[in-house]
């Protein structure tokens, strides 16, 4: 850490923060207290000004007030650069300044992912939300508290020993009415420095000179403060983002091809000439239609005709996805740059080791395509002129997408103000970027604000895919049965082809089909986690895309990426190798595991679900028509350490697997909210059930799942009769992550339950008996 | 475009748009309602669900000119800070949304069915509901919900006293 070299103490006294109205430096943000009592953020251009923003915020990450403001008030607003996708991030960031700061955390307000008031904290990603998000604001938080009792003792002449906090107040600790509240002391001003590390994104860390409060001291952190984005989203009060509108906004469409690849070679606008206030828009690749009104829009998008390019059909159907991955030459592997020091290997001592074994086992699984198949498609409101553009987004990354926009639009990044709204949950690199980069290139054509709502076949058939793989497990036995060797090969495609985040135009559709040339960043990874086995090799190829651009079949990540589909194979692979040799599966895995906390969750999974010791399958116990099953996954990663158990009811005559118990047992550090963890746990889990029976269908054309019925999801009829949750609370170690981990144990949970059950190994995803 | 009266949550409101215009169009953008959200526009999720006649209705598909004389209620009028409805109260304590957008049709399809039958066993509180998406999986918090709903409704309402008005609504569309 470094203390960077500043002048900002001699800069006037910070404004202050009146939560009921604040006009900042004159113009550009008008803050009111929202009806449901969240602060929501007017953006308000100022007639005939240069900048429709003059007074953004300083948000250098050395100062202290670039994450917390103290209104005299008593009302503390906590800037942070990361936001919720629903799993209550924010709350758990006011639970964490409110501890720090000592102040009730219903004063607590969370502002999140504006690029010009909140610093660039990475976005949503990577289960990062507490486990490195909260670190900032706490330090923050606890550093903004000793400014108060240092002041205090300047005020009270009493010495800062002496002084103690409480709800916004410093009092003296023998002398309790004796008190001045934080909102007196701060019409000093609130300057200071932190120490910051010089990153931006998830690593972006600020300390300041005060210590931390011992875990033993929590009053708010461990608890379970309610969820405060609840009641609007209940109430009908909270603004999605789908809720914006600008003055003079227009409504846009895009047109998308019938065959992926084709591109559109002449556009009749007549066509569409007896819809009022419809305007045709050809850019590039791009066709897109704008209205006054929504509908219009919706009906010129269907009723323009387009000739578009006769093409090869770019995709082998769906039925030979697989045998393409076999065969298609690898262009990529983990012994390139991947995130970190490279892992070059050596597949050859493991493949000797396992031919010089007494008994050999092999499988090969098959994943397929999945979409991020969001509640509702991609949303993007933009007003682009005078050299500036406002943007509003769900995005996950909106530090981000104002990068990528100020390049597509050629204005540099201060000049593109993107501001997060909430929208319809997303986990990963899903479609949500999008509509916001269509919707600027739209509003710098037409020269009006523009709203683009993607329709439903554009959401399934056009997202960023979770990729497709055939993943190889090789295992060597001695004559006991123990492992003497272990072969672990991914193949499949980049989870990379689109980047995980929109900072460049060429990872998102609208700006491949105006000519940025696609990236070529190659990513797959295989499966972490302490296991011991001799001789193993764990390695991964990827593939050349389908279609060089704007394909719909491009991969990104999408939730925990790729791992869902690594442990899918390693820990069904683990249950092939405990079933040959007779040994009950948990058995098996603490044979070989070593770390600590991965052996504690699957201990406590184990007595958790009353676990029967014995080998899988179960045998011909039932010969009714319901068979049951139980099987177990465990993961490590994102901080965090969990083992889950399944039981399944599988119908013999249809086939229908049903996941119908879960136990999970969770580690993740500190917990800061245990309502909000387990739920959050449970989503991992029910989410995962329904990836489990996911797929993306495509033809040589064109993918063909297109909505619900044709990408069907979790049925609440389908849903778990229960899940019960062990947390695991290590209040001396930092948070770890909560958004990921579960939801990876979940497909190899319910295979293995399936085996148990049936006999039946299924090795491919989606799981499907008959 | 052509001016259509809609009685929506107990009031008389005017739009003017194409016959053919789905009813959502007209709350999300005429009527500026937060409550029913833009899906799929399939009829197939749910998120744009309102009640119309006592029925749980997609408005996603059902044209602005068929409604003359319904009356249509939302999630915006269903309840307020100071009074929500049952149903919202049983999601806000039971903490039953991840992301929210998906909420409005799990509430307002559980108003509608509750009011139907407002002691269902657990079975018919998932066949209630059935068809619903939700992507962030937060079924288990959401069926917790409308059982404490039901249980709240159900000791308001002895067995046997629930409101029927919409008997003849719920047999047709079950023919």
């Amino acid at each position: 850490m470094s203390r960077h070299d500043s002048t900002m103490r001699s800069s006037p006294p910070r404004s202050r923060l009146d939560r009921r109205t604040f006009l900042k430096g004159g113009a550009g943000l008008l803050f009111t207290l929202g009806s449901a009592g969240g602060l929501s953020i007017l953006p308000v251009r100022r007639a005939g000004a240069q900048s429709a923003w003059p007074g953004a915020r300083n948000i250098d990450p050395v100062r202290l007030d670039t994450w917390i403001a103290v209104a005299e008030s008593g009302d503390v607003t906590a800037f942070f650069g990361k936001m919720d996708m629903g799993q209550g991030v924010d709350t758990a960031i006011a639970q964490v300044v409110a501890e720090e700061l000592d102040v009730d955390v219903e004063r607590v307000e969370v502002v999140m992912g504006d690029t010009h008031l909140t610093p660039n904290q990475g976005g949503a990603s990577g289960s990062s939300g507490c486990r490195q998000g909260a670190i900032p604001l706490r330090n923050a938080a606890a550093e903004a508290r000793r400014v108060f009792v240092e002041r205090a003792s300047e005020r009270l002449g009493v010495p800062a020993e002496r002084l103690r906090t409480r709800a916004g107040s410093v009092y003296v600790a023998d002398d309790p009415h004796t008190r001045v509240t934080y909102g007196e002391l701060i019409a000093e001003g609130f300057e200071r420095e932190l120490d910051w590390n010089g990153q931006y994104g998830n690593g972006l860390l600020v300390e300041g000179e005060a210590g931390r409060k011992a875990p033993a001291e929590y009053r708010v952190v461990g608890t379970s403060v309610p969820r405060k984005d609840i009641p609007g989203k209940v109430l009908a009060t909270t603004e999605f983002c789908h809720h914006v509108t600008l003055p003079g906004m227009l409504h846009a469409r895009a047109v998308r091809p019938p065959v992926a690849n084709a591109v559109p070679v002449a556009v009749d606008e007549r066509s569409v000439a007896h819809i009022s206030g419809v305007r045709v828009v050809h850019v590039g690749d791009f066709v897109a239609v704008v209205a006054e009104h929504e509908w219009h829009a919706i009906r010129a998008a269907r009723e323009l005709a387009v000739t578009w390019s006769e093409t090869e059909p770019p995709f082998p159907g769906m039925e030979r996805l697989h045998a393409h991955i076999r065969t298609a030459p690898a262009v990529a592997d983990n012994s390139a740059w991947n995130f970190g020091p490279r892992r070059p290997y050596d597949p050859q001592p493991t493949l000797d080791a396992i031919a010089t074994s007494a008994a050999v086992l092999e499988a090969e699984y098959e994943l397929p395509f999945q979409s991020h198949a969001r509640m509702a498609p991609s949303i993007g409101v933009a007003d682009v002129r005078d050299g500036e553009a406002l943007v509003f987004s769900d995005t996950q990354k909106p530090h981000n997408t104002r990068d990528g926009i100020a390049k597509l639009l050629g204005m540099p990044p201060e000049r593109v103000r993107v501001i997060w709204k909430p929208g319809p949950g997303s986990y990963g690199r899903s479609d949500a970027d999008e509509a916001a980069f269509e919707a600027a290139v739209l509003s710098r054509e037409v020269g009006r604000p523009v709203r683009v709502q993607w329709m439903r076949d554009e959401g399934h058939a056009w997202d960023p895919k979770a990729p497709a793989a055939v993943i190889t497990c090789k295992a060597g036995l001695d004559a006991s049965g123990k492992l003497t060797a272990w072969y672990f090969r991914a193949k499949g495609f980049s989870g990379w082809d689109v980047a995980f985040n929109a900072s460049d135009p060429k990872d998102t559709l609208v700006g491949q089909l105006l000519g940025w040339p696609k990236g070529d960043a190659h990513n797959f990874g295989v499966p972490g986690g302490s296991y011991a086995f001799p001789n193993a090799v764990k390695f991964w190829e990827t593939i050349a895309p389908l279609q060089e651009r704007a394909s719909p079949l491009r991969c990104a990540h999408m939730r925990a990426p790729q791992e869902p589909q690594l442990h899918f194979a390693q820990e069904c692979f683990i249950d092939e190798v405990a079933a040959r040799t007779g040994v009950d599966p948990i058995e098996l895995r603490l044979s070989y595991l070593t770390n600590e906390r991965e052996i504690a969750v699957l201990r406590a999974v184990r007595d958790l679900s009353g676990w029967e010791t014995r080998p899988s399958p179960r045998g011909a116990v039932a010969t009714g028509e319901v068979a049951t099953g139980r099987g177990v996954a465990i993961y490590s990663g994102f901080g965090a350490y969990v083992a889950t158990v399944c039981e399944v009811e599988v119908d013999r005559r249809s086939g229908r697997i049903w996941a119908k118990r879960f136990f999970v047992a969770h580690d993740c550090g500190l917990v800061i909210n245990p309502k909000g963890l387990v739920a959050t746990i449970e989503g991992n889990v029910v989410q995962g059930v329904s990836r489990t029976f996911e797929e993306v269908r495509f033809d040589e054309r064109a993918v063909r799942s297109v909505d619900w019925a044709t990408y069907p999801i979790l049925d609440v009829m389908d849903a778990p009769e229960s899940i019960e949750v062990v947390t695991i609370n290590r209040p001396e170690l930092p948070p770890g992550g909560a958004g990921e981990p579960a939801h990876v144990t979940i497909p190899a949970a319910i295979g293995n339950a399936v085996f148990d059950a049936t006999g039946v190994r299924l090795r491919r995803l989606p799981l499907r008996l008959g | 475009m052509a001016r259509f009266v809609l009685n929506v949550d107990g009031e008389r409101r005017e739009v003017e748009a194409d016959a053919d215009m789905p009813l959502l169009y007209a709350l999300r953008n005429d009527l500026g309602l937060k409550g029913p959200k833009f899906g799929c526009g399939l009829a197939q999720c749910g998120a744009c669900t309102v009640i119309i006649d006592g029925a749980a209705t997609r408005s996603c598909v059902i044209p602005i000119s068929a409604l003359e004389g319904a009356a249509i209620r939302t999630l915006d009028g269903l309840g307020t800070p100071e009074r929500p409805h049952p149903v919202q109260a049983a999601f806000i304590a039971e903490e039953a949304a991840q992301c929210g957008y998906c909420t409005n049709g799990w509430i307002m399809t559980a108003v509608a069915g509750l009011e139907r039958n407002p002691n269902p066993t657990e079975r018919e509180i998932r066949e209630m509901l059935a068809g619903l998406k939700c992507r962030c999986g937060t079924h288990m918090a959401i069926l917790r919900a409308v059982r404490r709903a039901a249980r709240e409704l159900s000791a308001a309402v002895p067995r046997g006293e629930a409101p029927r008005e919409d008997v003849a609504v719920d047999e047709e569309r079950s023919a």
